[in-house]
């Protein structure tokens, strides 16, 4: 136990040694970027909506930060003194129904940019929803389709299944965690029984750290062995992107387990799983509850059905807020000095980013520890070992 | 609020890419390294338990040496024992057996020095007789001679006598 619990920390540190020098960077890289970026923006802005000069002094923190823990459609690495933007371009697939398919690299719509009447949405309209009620509805980040006179078209926005900066980062992450784990297995099938060596010695704790203190005390031990590959492929999974969404170069430092649909994935996945596997008892649970008096059944089930929904409910909203608001208060602790523009505020914020990164490794950690441990819960839950007597 | 509105291509692009993982991952690595460190840890596991198993033998083996130790120490002594009670019956024995012999032996002599005393004083006997009776005939006759020449006789037989 008290080596697990070593090992686990010892990979904190080393984690450390490799955000350090990423938090320092923080200031050197952003510091053109966002006034310039901010600049660009705005003249954009003055385009459209024709915003008035003054605008541009200011310094909009929300947006600043918005800007950097939403999705976008290329990736951002710095813009030069003279406004010029260095972005990688990423692929855009839009499907219309007006138009049909189309990919095409963002780099097209790049700038205020129209590639086969496919724009950059800017401002809000009003769309009507199902109740009937009119909402307002933002089109900044999202890809419109207008017609020759600029006007939206009927059919509404396209569907984007772009290759966006956090599906880009989210492949990535894919791509190391195969080429990891499949050169492990590889190892592991050579080395036989010898100890773990390099990597294995390594990650093998974590694994074991799932095995007997996630996965055995709570679905137990005859079961667990089929979940199993889940939990471990949605822990390394969470892991990776909370850790690469806290190295603030490309093609790192996307916010995917901060972005709401991940993360429902995730959760939507593992209500499957613990339906999916659920036995018996956990539906006698739900519906006649074991020494609740049957007159109570009325309100018992629904809230026991709303419990079903609320688990995997929390699940996503539990890793989507922890993940954000730590990119959120770092990405805040930066516009301080650009809000103050005195070098004075620099030094104390950089102590506090770099304070603050260190807290996000841990709950970076912490997290996938979260996520894992409580789906672990929810499938053990599913399959009562008998029932209540 | 966008933020916390899932967008289609999100929820597309990671439910395919975690499906993905987890179908290669769950298909070629888990079982793999899981299978391995089980086989590990069962390995160390019985070598733990033999080295105990070698261990509780030893210490078997060890009490076992003790008891034969003791038990051909005891044995040892035992047939010292036995051999010095031997030797000392046997000293005995052949001390009894020389006295014995020795007793019988001094007791023949004996026997046989009174059985020649016997015979020597039966001879001393029959000569002091054959001697008296001589002596007897020879005072006889010189008696009648005279009693000086008669004295003479008797001393001259007694110094005869004292002779043999």
């Amino acid at each position: 136990m008290s080596t697990r619990f070593l090992a686990v920390i010892s990979s904190l540190l080393i984690g450390l040694i490799f955000i350090v020098p990423g938090t320092l960077l923080y200031g050197q890289d952003e510091h053109p970027e966002t006034e310039d970026a901010h600049h660009v923006t705005v003249e954009a802005h003055q385009d459209e909506t024709g915003h008035s000069e003054a605008a541009e002094e200011e310094f909009d923190a929300t947006e600043y930060i918005l800007e950097h823990i939403s999705d976008s459609h290329d990736w951002h690495i710095l813009t030069k003194k003279d406004g010029h933007h260095v972005s990688v371009p990423l692929p855009v697939i839009l499907y219309s129904k007006h138009s049909g398919l189309h990919v095409f690299m963002s780099s097209k719509i790049a700038h205020g940019h129209s590639h086969d009447g496919f724009q950059m949405g800017h401002g809000t309209i009003e769309v009507i929803n199902k109740k009937g009620e009119t909402v307002e509805k933002s089109l900044n980040g999202k890809i419109i389709e207008v017609d020759e006179h600029g006007a939206l078209v009927e059919a509404g926005l396209p569907l984007d299944f772009s290759i966006t900066k956090n599906v880009f980062m989210m492949m990535l992450s894919v791509i190391i965690l195969l080429w990891v784990f499949l050169s492990l297995a590889r190892a592991y099938k050579k080395m036989g029984i010898s100890e773990p060596k390099g990597l294995a010695g390594f990650i093998e704790p974590v694994i074991i750290f799932i095995e007997e203190d996630v996965a055995i005390p709570n679905i137990g031990e005859e079961k667990y062995m089929r979940f199993m590959p889940y939990l471990l492929t949605v822990f390394f999974f969470i892991l990776l992107n909370n850790l690469m969404g806290l190295i603030p170069f490309f093609p790192f430092g996307a916010n995917v387990t901060g972005n709401i649909a991940v993360t429902m994935v995730l959760a939507v996945i593992t209500f499957l799983i613990t339906q999916f596997s659920s036995n018996k008892g956990h539906w006698q649970h739900v519906f006649n509850t074991p020494g609740v008096p049957v007159w109570l059944a009325p309100i018992m089930i629904p809230v026991e059905l709303i419990g079903l929904i609320t688990k995997p409910f929390a699940l996503m909203i539990r890793l989507f807020a922890n993940i954000t608001a730590g990119h959120i208060i770092v990405l805040s602790l930066i516009s301080m000095i650009f809000i103050f523009k005195s070098i004075f505020i620099a030094a104390p914020s950089m102590l506090m980013v770099l304070f603050m990164d260190m807290i996000e490794l841990l709950v970076a950690f912490l997290q996938a520890y979260i996520f894992t441990l409580l789906s672990a819960l929810f499938i053990g839950m599913a399959m009562p070992e008998h029932h209540h007597d | 609020m966008d933020l916390v509105t899932p967008g289609i291509g999100m929820i597309f692009w990671s439910t395919l890419f975690f499906l993905v993982l987890l179908f290669i991952l769950g298909k070629f690595a888990w079982p793999a390294i899981l299978l391995a460190v089980k086989a590990r840890n069962e390995s160390i596991r019985h070598a733990l338990e033999a080295a105990d198993r070698a261990k509780e033998e030893m210490a078997q083996l060890q009490a076992d040496n003790e008891k034969i130790l003791a038990e051909a120490r005891a044995e040892r002594d035992m047939l010292m024992k036995e051999a010095k009670e031997m030797k000392d019956m046997l000293i005995a024995d052949a001390k009894d057996k020389a006295m014995e012999e020795a007793n019988k032996l001094v007791k023949s002599a004996r026997e046989s020095i009174q059985r020649e005393k016997a015979g020597a004083l039966n001879d001393m006997k029959e000569q002091m007789a054959n001697l008296s009776v001589d002596i007897a005939e020879k005072i006889l006759r010189m008696k009648l001679e005279e009693s000086k020449a008669q004295k003479e006789l008797v001393h001259k037989l007694i110094n005869e006598a004292d002779l043999n």
